[in-house]
């Protein structure tokens, strides 16, 4: 393994990734938990940037960082009175849990290690133009504009159901 | 790097989303959770796109944009049901929601 300056990088970018996300999980305020999350969706969002999907990477901060995360945190400050910022665990279900999660991550890292297709894949640098342009092709003008219709009539049902769900009822 | 080294990455990132779901008592970290886990699995969409594929398809990253146009949806509907809970029984401890119980 060479410790090229691209390797570098990519490793600090995992790092960042998996040791944020296990603060999510372990951080027992709240607030600190959301912005854990914060860190991971960049690490994520840089991630991408290596796989060579600059659009994907931009979607990812624009949607998760500046949309999910921002509705995260409005939820926690609409539900959570001063008690409520630390977040309630309870001992027995931390070591089951643990012990499930541990089980599953050996199974993965199993199936991982020795599937045979999956071996010695590198990445073999060429670059790839941008791929907005390709992207706005499939979706518009090629396979995926069914599916792109369906998104669409989704997210406005879920945004009117929210509305709905969320309102205070007028009793009349 | 290789395939495998984005395959752990997101496996790390599923387990622990796995831990937050099993583990927390407030609905709101369930929800990072989850998150975590959807975003496990549009980074093994990515990452599968770019080393198993020619390197002109990217359809798998399309696949992952719409991973999270999903996720953004989810969430939205998941806050509002967690604001509705919160209105009708003052706590967003999943464990004392239990009218359904039998």
């Amino acid at each position: 393994m060479d410790f090229t300056l691209t390797n570098f990088i990519f490793y600090g970018f995992a790092l960042m990734t998996v040791g944020s996300a296990l603060l999510v999980v372990t951080v027992r305020n709240i607030v600190h938990a959301a912005f854990s999350l914060m860190v991971t969706l960049f690490g994520v969002a840089g991630l991408y940037v290596f796989l060579q999907a600059d659009f994907l990477a931009a979607t990812q901060v624009i949607v998760y960082v500046g949309g999910i995360l921002v509705l995260i945190l409005f939820g926690v400050m609409m539900t959570s009175g001063r008690l409520e910022m630390r977040i309630h665990i309870e001992r027995g279900q931390l070591l089951l849990g643990g012990v499930v999660a541990l089980a599953l991550l050996t199974l993965l890292l199993t199936v991982i290690a020795n599937t045979p297709a999956w071996k010695n894949l590198t990445d073999d640098g060429t670059e790839l133009p941008p791929t907005t342009e390709k992207i706005g092709e499939l979706i518009l003008n090629g396979p995926f504009l069914l599916p792109f219709e369906v998104v669409s009539v989704l997210l406005l049902v879920a945004l009117i159901g929210a509305a709905l769900i969320s309102r205070k009822e007028v009793r009349d | 790097m290789t395939l495998q080294h984005y395959l752990v990455i997101s496996a790390i990132l599923f387990t622990l989303g796995i831990f937050a779901v099993l583990t927390r008592r407030n609905a709101i970290s369930i929800l990072m959770g989850i998150e975590l886990i959807l975003n496990s699995c549009n980074l093994n969409f990515a990452a599968f796109s770019r080393f198993m594929t020619p390197s002109e398809d990217i359809s798998g990253q399309i696949i992952a944009i719409f991973g999270i146009v999903l996720a953004a949806a989810e969430a939205a509907v998941f806050l509002a049901i967690i604001l509705a809970i919160y209105r009708e029984f003052g706590s967003i401890r999943p464990d004392e929601v239990d009218t359904l119980k039998g």
